[in-house]
């Protein structure tokens, strides 16, 4: 494990590894080197799975996270690789030519949070939301609560009570 | 059908043409056997456009022998919609063995009088649920799951959960809970019973008569509306 990294760290120049369990490992690296490093982990490292892709928003730093999980399956260990890109600027070379199934996940990720895949296959097509047409639900910055209160008819009467007061209220009422 | 000349059939073509519906429910042209060429618009010709009617209960007796035997035979439809669905199966099980109450499975909706909504609807269901509401036949009657078909549940600010079970279809029982258990699930059926026996389990005629309400608040939130307006 840490030869490759070691190994990585000189070809791809990736930064920030934290080794979370001994299986295990993270690191990022800069998101034009993602495209030649996954290849390189395929075909020569042996990490042939692809085990999710999943995204961040971080508001406040203003930009996007991107993980990979890759597994290999010999030695049972997984590597997390981490991007990041600015929020204006969300897109990503898509890598579905590697692993079909990331045509999957990456449909999903657009409709989630508008970060674009271009080229991967059926991206632009609705996955969950059907005829949505608010900015991407999972972003931060959109207001589900307030979305829903203005769609879905609320129930007037739904309230809730700190238990700490209301115990007090009901027990103590001339406190 | 209607036959008409090319020009006015790219006209239409081009006016029609929503990107919401699926290639084959789009208006296009089919080459007859004879090498004719037909027009057809799929929601207008394969659909029936009628609109439906109230059918008026029976009077008297004759009203009540109905509910009753409707009453003792309750169909469901095997559809779960949410995770309270996951008491369904148990429902039939030796154990709360719900068939000694009259009640069965049925696969489709064609042969189900009972619709029960089984806990949270997101929008993309909820287009499934009323398509196969609609298809169902008269009298049908809902029951209602779990509080997410309530005031939304625990999902009651999600962005993709309905609130309000009532704006979408009538609903004859709530069963509270989250989730409730076959035993709620039991009585509930027993007081659909109740309801139905006493004649005001009237929800397929008040969907009718209220169609154009029910029709706006599921217009309001399914934006690629690409079916039929009521799917007989
Ligand atoms: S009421 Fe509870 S159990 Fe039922 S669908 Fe909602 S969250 Fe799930």
């Amino acid at each position: 494990m840490s030869e490759l990294l070691k190994q990585l760290k000189d070809q791809y120049k990736i930064f920030d590894i934290t080794e979370v369990k001994s299986f295990q490992t993270f690191f990022s690296v800069d998101t034009a080197k993602l495209l030649p490093l996954v290849t390189s982990l395929k075909e020569n490292s042996g990490y042939t799975v692809l085990v999710f892709i999943t995204a961040v928003d971080w508001l406040e730093e203003d930009k996007f996270q991107l993980t990979y999980i890759v597994n290999n399956p010999e030695e049972k260990v997984d590597l997390g690789i981490r991007v990041f890109f600015k929020r204006d600027e969300p897109t990503m070379e898509s890598i579905h030519h590697l692993w079909v199934h990331a045509a999957t996940f990456q449909r999903e990720i657009k409709e989630m949070y508008g970060i674009d895949f271009p080229g991967s296959p059926r991206v632009d097509e609705p996955f969950l939301l059907e005829g949505w047409d608010d900015i991407p639900p999972m972003r931060r910055d959109f207001d589900t609560k307030k979305y829903s209160e203005e769609t879905f008819f609320p129930r007037e009467g739904r309230e809730s009570n700190d238990p700490a007061t209301f115990m007090k209220l009901k027990l103590y009422p001339d406190e | 059908m209607s036959l008409s000349n090319k020009n006015e059939q790219e006209k239409n073509i081009r006016v029609t043409e929503d990107k919401f519906l699926a290639p084959e429910n789009r208006k296009h042209t089919v080459i007859g056997p004879g090498g004719e060429e037909i027009f057809v618009d799929p929601l207008n010709d394969y659909f029936c456009t009628e609109k439906p009617k109230v059918e008026k209960p029976y009077k008297g007796i004759l009203e009540k022998f109905y509910n009753w035997a409707r009453a003792e035979s309750l169909w469901v439809l095997g559809y779960g919609t949410g995770c309270g669905s996951i008491e369904l199966p148990p429902l039939f099980s030796p154990r709360f063995d719900a068939y000694r109450f009259g009640v069965a499975m049925r696969p489709t909706p064609r042969q189900s009088g009972v619709f029960i909504i089984s806990g949270y609807l997101a929008v993309k269901t909820l287009k499934r649920v009323i398509r196969s509401y609609e298809q169902m036949q008269n009298p049908k009657y809902v029951i209602a799951l779990g509080s997410c078909t309530i005031n939304g549940g625990m999902y009651w600010d999600s962005y993709n959960t309905i609130n309000r079970l009532d704006h979408y279809i009538p609903v004859d029982v709530y069963i509270a809970g989250c989730m409730p258990r076959p035993e709620a699930i039991l009585s509930g059926f027993n007081r659909l019973k109740e309801k139905i026996k006493e004649g005001r389990a009237e929800g397929a005629n008040e969907y009718i008569e209220k169609l154009e309400w029910y029709k706006a608040n599921q217009k309001k939130i399914i934006k690629d509306w690409n079916m039929p307006d009521y799917n007989w």
